[in-house]
């Protein structure tokens, strides 16, 4: 049982906040300097720690990397989420899938199923690429559930000749609840890209919508013509036939090519989510791309005109694909679903390693998928959405350590007394005191990814937690806010995950994360954290800005690892409350077992 | 931007390039940060000629930077390690070439044919990674030598891909 700090005496804390300062002395903060690789490498930068060169990785380390409750196959390479449906009391998961290496390569679809969305158990292959339209890789694609009870899939095949095809796909046996085989149309390929579209620019079908009259449906392709992001749609009544509609659903310029194009409405005065048909006066809706150029989600609130088939952002100057991101971490080929069980919107997201390849081929993997999360809109803010995991993932938390109204001074840091914090789910809220800094100061420009990261003092910041740290600090992850004061008194906050010195490693990325984040007059600074071995979901104000990282630590594994609240601020006092439950496996295994027959 | 210029006319009177063709080399290689290694490169490459896309120019870059992995790795093999962190150091960098062979390259090329060039960008970032890595490694026990010289090719070459790479995003 962990120990509670509760209200301790004053003197109590002034001598942990001594002895912390003294420990914060010790500590080489600006251990190595991060080397950019330079911007001509890509806007997405990896800096490359010059740590401890002689640090080997040793087996115990790279197989403590595998989660224990995100879903990842047992080995090889997979990247987006597919198809994702609730059907016949089981959730589906599909997902872009290479059978023969870890790092991508010709793609099948894996399939696994869940009752929970946490608990899954892997199935055989959902469809392999065995046709000439899919021959070179069966490419990424949606559901939708159709009112009599069918299910239609609709996935871009890439042609034995290179071409970007959609094709459509339907169980086999609708009766068969694991809907296990796939049959593939005859028709197929059911749509080839139109003129002035690439025939490699056309690919990731979204589920479909009712057009006004209820008769027909409606698909989005993206796509992009020069380096204009545009979002193709096109009408069917039986996904076999389709007419391409005038004009686009939108357009951006200068995002360059649309992945992954996701579109779906979100109810203003509600915490339900809704079919992917619904719309009306009550409703606005995300559109949502992934950008090839940088490797990012990006989505924008707006509303869609069923009539003219257009959508229009609320707030031009937060447009898709230079507004707001799902996710300031690693995450992208996300994809949402309606789960008519729970009447929920759920995202899925994929989630890449950033360590080199070399060390993937030696783990044998790579790629996890995020925990998934109901999405619905901030009505405080009305102008983005809130993530937030799944309820379920809750089932999985065991012992509990509560830590209520710690006072934390400038320069302190305090570790929490539990034995093991590889597997955790951390809620902490945190209060400031200005202390001196209340009138005078200015400093603005605050910038996560440029900041240096926790180890750059401010008056009001940096605060938070630190995950999977190492006893001496030689290995952390902090996890927190910096508050910047505006010219006009007012405080912008900001929220960021500082990988920079979370593993002595070379072989690991170590960028800073992260994004300013809206707080409202009265709300406390929350952060939800999800710690599972090598990766970690951040969740700040309730999911307003999320942020999700790998972590490959050398020596911060299994016993050694640590959690701890910090406050490097220089002026602010800070109140910090945490509760945190242990979280056990959720034991993902494959559904049939070897000596079962299929 | 004379000499560029003059470097592509003496190309093309050369006949290793095609007219209509250099317009297209042209482009790819002003799209990187190294344009005189492109050109060379590319100029290296009998298959340039026919090259008709900004697809082929990458592939034609892959193709370099996997000769240059080769060269690593032969390297590799002739050298005779003095220490055992020498020792460890070369077996780093063997895994980080055998790696460039078997998953970065063959990553890129199959991205590059299929058009999903994100994934080739993976495979040359990843190779330049790689080609760094092994350096940094070699580079604590040897400050000079054939392979660090390699090591600087690769991480050029990959750089170089990468930028074509781009272009076609």
């Amino acid at each position: 049982m962990g120990v509670g700090f509760g209200s301790r005496k004053r003197s109590a804390s002034i001598v942990v906040s001594l002895v912390s300062f003294l420990l914060i002395s010790l500590i080489p903060f600006t251990a190595g300097r991060p080397i950019s690789r330079g911007a001509a490498l890509g806007v997405s930068e990896k800096v490359v720690r010059l740590g401890d060169l002689n640090f080997p990785w040793t087996n115990a380390a790279l197989l403590w990397e595998r989660t224990s409750f995100h879903f990842q196959p047992s080995k090889n390479w997979m990247n987006d989420p597919n198809g994702p449906l609730y059907y016949n009391g089981w959730y589906h998961l599909f997902y872009q899938y290479n059978t023969e290496a870890a790092v991508w390569g010709t793609i099948t679809w894996g399939h696994a199923i869940s009752r929970d969305l946490i608990h899954w158990f892997h199935l055989p292959y959902g469809m392999v690429p065995d046709h000439s339209y899919d021959v070179n890789g069966v490419w990424t694609g949606s559901a939708t559930l159709l009112p009599d009870g069918r299910i239609v899939m609709l996935y871009t095949g890439s042609t034995n000749d290179g071409r970007q095809v959609q094709c459509l796909a339907f169980p086999a046996n609708l009766s068969d609840p694991l809907l296990l085989r796939w049959v593939k149309h005859p028709a197929n390929p059911v749509l080839t890209p139109p003129p002035g579209i690439g025939y490699t620019d056309f690919r990731d079908p979204s589920t479909a919508w009712l057009t006004p009259g209820g008769d027909k449906w409606r698909i989005v392709i993206g796509s992009k013509v020069k380096k204009t992001g545009v979002a193709l749609v096109y009408e069917t009544a039986d996904f076999v036939d389709y007419k391409l509609l005038d004009g686009y659903l939108h357009e951006v310029p200068g995002t360059g090519m649309w992945e992954c194009i996701d579109f779906y409405p979100v109810r203003l005065d509600s915490g339900y989510g809704s079919d992917t048909s619904a719309n009306g006066p009550g409703f606005k809706h995300v559109l949502k791309a992934s950008l090839d150029d940088d490797k990012h989600d990006y989505y924008a609130l707006g509303t869609y005109d069923e009539e003219s088939n257009r959508w229009t952002p609320d707030d031009p100057a937060l447009d898709v694909g230079i507004g707001l991101r799902y996710d300031y971490g690693e995450y992208y080929a996300s994809k949402t679903f309606y789960d008519q069980k729970k009447k929920r919107r759920i995202l899925w997201g994929w989630i890449r390693e950033t360590d080199a390849e070399r060390v993937d081929v030696i783990k044998g993997w790579a790629s996890v998928q995020s925990i998934p999360r109901t999405v619905v809109i901030d009505r405080k803010t009305r102008a983005n959405l809130l993530q937030w995991p799944v309820e379920e993932v809750e089932s999985l938390r065991g012992e509990s350590f509560e830590f209520k109204d710690v006072m934390l001074e400038p320069g302190s840091i305090l570790p929490l007394h539990i034995d093991s914090a590889s597997q955790l789910d951390i809620e902490a809220s945190f209060e400031i005191e200005e202390g001196d800094a209340a009138a005078i100061f200015v400093d603005s420009g605050y910038n996560c990814t440029t900041s240096g990261g926790a180890a750059s003092r401010g008056l009001l910041g940096p605060f938070g937690i630190v995950v999977l740290a190492y006893k001496e600090l030689s290995e952390l992850t902090p996890i927190y806010f910096y508050i910047a004061k505006k010219p006009n008194g007012n405080l912008e906050y900001h929220f960021c995950a500082d990988e920079s010195r979370s593993s002595k490693a070379l072989d690991v990325s170590s960028p800073v994360y992260g994004s300013s984040v809206p707080v409202q007059k009265g709300e406390k600074l929350t952060i939800r954290s999800l710690v599972d071995h090598s990766i970690v979901e951040s969740f700040a104000q309730g999911g307003r800005r999320v942020i999700t990282s790998r972590v490959y630590p050398t020596q911060a594994f299994d016993e050694p690892s640590k959690i701890l609240l910090f406050n490097n601020a220089t002026s602010a006092k800070v109140k910090a409350t945490v509760k945190m439950w242990k979280m056990k496996s959720a034991g993902i295994r494959d559904f049939f077992s070897l000596n079962q027959a299929l | 931007m004379k000499f560029p210029l003059i470097l592509l006319t003496i190309l093309q009177l050369h006949s290793i390039t095609q007219p209509g063709n250099e317009n297209l080399i042209e482009k790819a290689c002003t799209s990187t940060p190294n344009y005189a290694l492109c050109i060379s490169t590319v100029a290296a490459d009998p298959q340039s000629a026919a090259a008709a896309n900004m697809e082929e120019i990458g592939l034609i870059l892959v193709e370099a930077v996997k000769g240059k992995a080769e060269e690593a790795l032969s390297t590799i093999k002739e050298m005779k390690p003095t220490s055992p962190e020498y020792r460890a150091a070369l077996e780093d960098c063997r895994d980080a070439y055998e790696t460039v062979m078997m998953a970065d390259v063959p990553e890129a090329v199959t991205a590059l044919t299929r058009g999903v060039p994100k994934f080739a960008e993976f495979g040359m970032k990843d190779t330049a990674w790689e080609a760094e890595i092994c350096d940094r490694r070699i580079g604590m026990v040897a400050e000079k030598g054939t392979l660090r010289d390699v090591n600087k090719c690769v991480q050029e070459l990959a750089t170089v891909a990468c930028g074509i790479i781009r272009s076609l995003l």
